[in-house]
């Protein structure tokens, strides 16, 4: 059987679960944001796979390219908020924050 | 098996297999060390797709940038001693449920719809079409690219230094 869009299609569900797991279980700040990194991922799959047996153009890389981007923005954001919280709290437990001031 | 697809199979198993690390390991560096399996196997993927220079960036971004801010801030927040309880996870068998469920219904959707085929299937360099896109029907969403990372690079650094109390 040659490999056609629903390959790539279930491995992205595939990847998406696993992300979704992991911000759902996960109780460590970082970890959560792991998670998060491979929803995105799963989600850049979706695009590019489209891009190349549905669309045809490039538009979907495109999108793929701006998801990356916005995936470093929210990891370089993201990471430095849990730094601030961890120099705040001593803990990045999510359950642990629950306080919005200091 | 043709050798395309058995590196395709290859390929995947490798994703999700450090995906899974990701999502089930106990101890959280490994779980930041499976990301680069997960995100290099992604790569694979996109050049399978025949997406050049997507697979590139990823690269780049994700394996050189992301991965390395994950694990700096591992190495920076979690005490290396008491590595069992940092990657402590809550609530599993509801999780598993529910993300079993969820998958089951995206498969089951994915095989049963009539998904648009393309006429024909292309592989060519793209890294020139990608470039002309950005700087033509895509240039507002480029240049605004530019401001986010800008924001955000800020927004990291007032964010992330320490307090000087006077």
């Amino acid at each position: 059987m040659a490999i056609g869009l629903t390959h790539y299609l279930v491995l992205g569900a595939i990847l998406f679960s696993l992300g979704l797991y992991t911000v759902l279980t996960r109780r460590n700040a970082i970890s959560v944001l792991m998670g998060v990194e491979l929803i995105l991922n799963s989600a850049n799959i979706n695009y590019v796979a489209f891009s190349h047996f549905s669309s045809g153009n490039v538009d979907g890389q495109i999108y793929a390219i701006f998801v990356i981007m916005l995936a470093a923005a929210e990891a370089a954001v993201g990471l430095a908020i849990v730094l601030a919280i961890f120099q705040l709290f001593h803990t990045i437990d999510v359950g642990a924050v629950e306080t919005l001031k200091e | 098996m043709e050798l395309a697809t058995a590196i395709f199979y290859l390929v995947a198993a490798v994703t999700v297999g450090s995906a899974a690390m990701v999502a089930f390991s106990r101890n959280i560096i490994y779980s930041a060390f499976s990301l680069l399996g997960t995100f290099a196997g992604v790569a694979g993927i996109y050049v399978f797709l025949g997406a050049d220079f997507v697979a590139a960036v990823q690269v780049l971004i994700y394996v050189g940038g992301i991965l390395v801010l994950i694990l700096f801030a591992v190495m920076l927040t979690h005490r290396i001693t008491d590595v069992q309880i940092t990657n402590r996870a809550a609530g599993r068998i509801p999780a598993l449920v529910m993300v079993a469920v969820f998958i089951a219904l995206l498969v089951q959707t994915i095989q049963e719809t009539p998904w648009v085929k393309a006429k024909e299937i292309v592989y060519v360099p793209t890294t020139g079409a990608i470039g002309d896109l950005f700087l033509q029907s895509y240039l507002l969403p480029f240049e605004l690219a530019s401001l986010v990372l800008l924001a955000a690079l800020i927004g990291a650094v007032v964010l992330a230094r320490k307090e000087i109390k006077e």
